[in-house]
C-alpha cells in the first residue's frame, strides 16, 4: 500500500472540505442513499439472528484458518486450479510475472478488487508492460482520472454526475448533457473491446468455500463475470481471511453482504467459480490461479482484540453510516481501506505507527458497530488502537502529559475545583487560540460560555 | 429514596444552572438529594483518547466519591455511559459493577426508576429539537425517555432527519480534528427545522452545537435538557 495523503489525515480532510466542497455533497448523498437501502433490507429479515450467525461462521473460520486454507487448497487443486501462497505483496505480484512472460500478456481486464488496490496490481502490470483496464464502472471512472478508490463498494462515490459527464465527454466523446444511461452505455461499448482483447483477467474474491474450493464473487454489472471467464487466464487475489468452511455458508453470507452493502437481497451477478474450463465446457479460462494473500493479515490476527476486524466482508456499511467518513470520502484516510473499518485494519496491516492517526479519525459514536453485518465491534477496536498507541508512546507527548496532569487534578477535588474556576475565568478568545486543545476548538467554534458560578458553588450557597 | 447527584465536570462549569434545575426537579419529585463533595470528572476524556491508566485513576476516585450512594444520577448521557458501560471492565471489581448498576442518566432515572409519566405542561407550544447524544443512545439505550418527557409536557418534538447522527463533539476529537468535527456539526445545524429550542442530555454536544451555531451566527437557542424538564413543571 502507498499513502495517498502525504500531509496526513487531518490536513487531507481539511483540504477536501475547504477546496472540494462538492465531495462532501456527493459522498453525503450517496452514503445516505446506500444506508437507507441497507436499513430497509435489514428490516426485511430477522437481521440480528443473521448477524449472529455470520459472526460465528467467520470467527470459526478465522480461528481454524490453517485447516480451512489447506482444505481449500486441496479442493482447488482437485478442480484444476493453481494455488499460490503469498506472504507479502511482492510475493503476490510475483505470480503475475511468470504468467505475463509465459503467456505473452499485453492487456488485462480487472474486476473490482480492493485487495488488488492494496497490492497495487495496476502499477505492477504497467511495469511489466501490461495495460490494466478496470471494468467496474466506478473503477473505470477513477482509473481514467488516475485516482484510487474513495469507497470500498462505490469507488467513485466522491464524484458527481457533472464530474462524470465532463470526464466522459473528454475521454469517450459523449455529449456534456449525457444522461447516466448514455454514460454507462459509452463505458460498456469501450470496455467490450477491452474484454475481447484481454489476455488476462484479474479479480478478487468475496468468499472462498473450503470444502468445495469455490470462489464466490458478488457484483452488479457483469464485468466480473466477463473478466473471470472470457480471457484465457484468470488470476484471483484472495485474502486468507476470505475462507469460510462450507459451500452452504455462501447462501447466507452472499445475501447478508448484499443487504449490508447496497440493500439488495443479493447481487445482480453471483459467480461461483469452481475451476478452469473443463474439456466438456465451452466457457471459462484455460488457467485459473488463486493467490492466497497474507500481506499483514496474520499480524492483525495475532492481536488478541483487533483480530475480529478480519471478519470484515468489505460491504462498506460502516463507511455509509459514518458521520466522519461522510464529510470527506475515503482519500483523506490515506490508505486503501478507508472509513471506520480501514482505521481498524490499517494499523494491523501497516503497523500502528504508520497508520496513525487513523484510530483518532472517529468521534467513537458507535454507528458503525450498529450496522456491521458480522458484528465487528468497530468503535471498540478504534478505542483499542488508541490504547495501543498510548502504550507504544505514539500519542503526542503534550497529550500524554495533559492527560496525566488532568488525572492528577481530578483525583484532588480541591485542585480540580480551583482549575475549573481558572478555566471559567480564562478569556478564551484571547488566550485559547494559542493553546493545544482550546486552539483546535476555537478555530471552528465560538468560545464556550462558562456559567457565572460553578454548580458546586451554587450548591454550597444553597439552591432554592 | 436517596440520590447522589454527579454534576460532571463539563456541566459543573458550563451548565451550572441546568445542574441546579436538576436539583430543583428531583426535590420537586420528592427525592432526597445529596451532592458528594469529592466528585470531579468520570475520566472519559482520558479514556476516549486511549490514556486508560489515567482514566482508571479517575474512575477509582469517582467510585470512592459515590461509594455510599443509593442511586447516582447524572445530567449527562456520556458520563453515565462511562460509569455504566466502561467502569465494570476498566476497574473490574464488584464495587464498580454495583456502581454501574445504580447509575442513571437523568431522564432514564425519571422514566425508568421513578416512573414519571408527565412533569407538567410547562412546555406547551414550544417547538423543540432533541439531539440524541451517541453514548446515551447507543450505550445506555436512552431514546424514548427524553422525547417522552418533553412531549408529555406539551412540547412538540420536531422530526429531524439528523437527530440521531453524531454532532462531531467526540471529546478531544473536536480539538484534534476540528475541521471534520465542525463539518459534522454543520450537517446537524443545516438540517435542523425551525425550532424554539435545541436541546440534548449531553453538555459536550451542546457546547459543540452552540459554539458552531454562534460562530456561524445561526441564532439557534441551545439549552440543556435538565433546564427544560424543570421548566416543564411550571414552577
Amino acid at each position: 500500500m502507498s499513502r495517498v495523503n502525504p500531509g496526513g489525515y487531518r490536513e487531507a480532510a481539511a483540504a477536501t472540505l475547504r477546496d472540494e466542497p462538492d465531495v462532501r455533497d456527493s459522498v453525503g448523498s450517496a452514503t445516505r442513499t446506500f444506508d437507507a437501502h441497507r436499513r430497509t433490507a435489514y428490516g426485511a429479515i430477522d437481521v440480528e439472528r443473521w448477524r449472529d450467525w455470520a459472526r460465528d461462521v467467520k470467527s470459526h473460520a478465522l480461528t481454524h484458518l490453517d485447516d480451512y486454507l489447506e482444505q481449500a487448497e486441496r479442493a482447488l487443486l482437485d478442480r484444476g486450479a493453481q494455488v499460490h501462497w503469498a506472504e507479502t505483496a511482492a510475493d503476490a505480484l510475483g505470480v503475475l510475472d511468470a504468467i505475463v512472460e509465459r503467456r505473452g500478456v499485453r492487456s488485462a481486464v480487472k474486476g473490482k478488487s480492493m485487495l488488488s488496490e492494496e497490492l497495487e496490481v495496476n502499477a505492477h502490470l504497467e511495469r511489466l508492460g501490461v495495460r490494466p483496464v478496470e471494468t467496474d464502472l466506478g473503477e473505470y471512472i477513477i482509473q481514467l482520472l488516475g485516482e484510487p478508490p474513495s469507497h470500498i463498494v462505490g469507488p467513485a462515490i466522491h464524484k458527481s454526475l457533472e464530474d462524470c459527464r465532463r470526464l466522459f465527454h473528454d475521454r469517450l466523446g459523449t455529449p456534456l448533457s449525457a444522461e447516466p444511461d448514455e454514460l454507462a452505455a459509452a463505458a460498456r461499448h469501450a470496455l467490450r473491446a477491452e474484454f475481447l482483447a484481454a489476455d488476462l483477467g484479474i479479480s478478487g474474491g468475496n468468499f472462498l468455500a473450503a470444502d468445495t474450493g469455490t470462489l464466490a464473487l458478488i457484483e452488479n454489472e457483469g464485468n466480473i463475470r466477463l473478466s473471470t471467464s472470457l480471457p484465457p487466464v484468470h488470476v484471483a487475489f484472495v485474502g486468507i481471511e476470505k475462507v469460510v468452511p462450507r459451500f452452504t455458508d455462501l447462501a447466507g453470507l452472499l445475501q447478508l453482504t448484499a443487504r449490508a452493502a447496497t440493500g439488495q437481497p443479493i447481487g445482480n451477478f453471483v459467480s461461483l467459480i469452481q475451476g478452469p474450463r473443463r474439456s466438456d465446457e465451452v466457457d471459462g479460462p484455460e488457467e485459473f490461479h488463486v493467490v492466497l494473500v497474507d500481506n499483514g493479515r496474520t499480524t492483525l490476527f495475532a492481536d488478541d482484540i483487533a483480530w475480529e476486524a478480519l471478519r470484515c466482508v468489505r460491504c462498506g456499511a460502516c463507511l455509509n453510516i459514518c458521520p466522519v467518513y461522510r464529510q470527506t470520502g475515503g482519500h483523506a484516510y490515506g490508505w486503501t481501506y478507508s472509513g471506520p473499518i480501514g482505521s481498524i485494519i490499517s494499523p494491523g496491516l501497516l503497523g500502528l505507527e504508520e497508520a496513525m492517526p487513523l484510530p483518532n479519525a472517529s468521534s467513537l459514536c458507535g454507528a458503525c458497530t450498529d450496522v456491521c453485518p458480522v458484528r465487528i465491534p468497530i468503535h471498540e477496536l478504534l478505542h483499542h488502537w488508541r490504547e495501543e498507541a498510548v502504550a507504544e508512546g505514539l500519542a503526542p507527548r503534550g497529550e500524554a502529559f495533559g492527560s496525566r496532569l488532568y488525572a492528577a487534578m481530578a483525583t484532588r477535588p480541591g485542585a480540580f475545583r480551583a482549575g475549573g474556576g481558572l478555566l471559567r475565568h480564562t478569556p478564551w478568545p484571547w488566550i485559547g487560540r494559542s493553546l493545544p486543545v482550546l486552539g483546535g476548538w476555537l478555530q471552528e467554534r465560538a468560545a464556550p460560555k462558562p456559567s457565572r458560578k460553578s454548580f458546586l458553588k451554587l450548591w454550597d450557597e444553597g439552591i432554592e | 429514596m436517596r440520590v447522589s447527584l454527579f454534576a460532571t465536570c463539563v456541566a459543573n462549569e458550563f451548565f451550572a444552572e441546568a445542574c441546579a434545575d436538576t436539583v430543583r426537579l428531583l426535590r420537586h419529585l420528592g427525592v432526597d438529594l445529596d451532592v458528594p463533595r469529592a466528585q470531579t470528572c468520570c475520566g472519559q476524556p482520558s479514556h476516549n483518547s486511549g490514556h486508560v491508566e489515567d482514566a482508571r485513576r479517575m474512575a477509582a476516585h469517582t467510585l470512592d466519591a459515590f461509594a455510599d450512594a443509593e442511586y447516582v444520577v447524572l445530567p449527562s448521557g456520556s458520563c453515565a455511559a462511562m460509569i455504566r458501560a466502561v467502569y465494570p471492565d476498566l476497574i473490574g471489581t464488584d464495587a464498580a459493577r454495583a456502581l454501574a448498576a445504580r447509575t442513571y442518566e437523568l431522564t432514564q432515572f425519571l422514566v425508568d426508576v421513578l416512573a414519571v409519566e408527565s412533569l407538567g405542561d410547562g412546555l406547551r407550544g414550544l417547538r423543540i429539537a432533541y439531539h440524541h447524544g451517541c453514548h446515551a443512545l447507543r450505550e445506555l439505550g436512552v431514546e424514548r425517555q427524553p422525547v417522552h418527557l418533553l412531549r408529555a409536557s406539551g412540547a412538540e418534538v420536531v422530526a429531524w432527519e439528523a437527530d440521531q447522527e453524531c454532532c462531531g463533539f467526540g471529546g478531544l476529537f473536536s480539538a484534534k480534528m476540528p475541521e471534520v468535527s465542525a463539518a459534522m456539526a454543520d450537517r446537524k445545524l443545516d438540517t435542523l427545522p425551525r425550532v424554539d429550542v435545541l436541546t440534548s442530555a449531553d453538555g459536550g454536544c451542546l457546547l459543540q452545537l452552540d459554539g458552531r451555531s454562534r460562530m456561524r451566527e445561526r441564532g439557534i437557542s441551545v439549552r440543556h435538557l435538565a433546564h427544560l424538564l424543570w421548566s416543564a413543571t411550571g414552577r
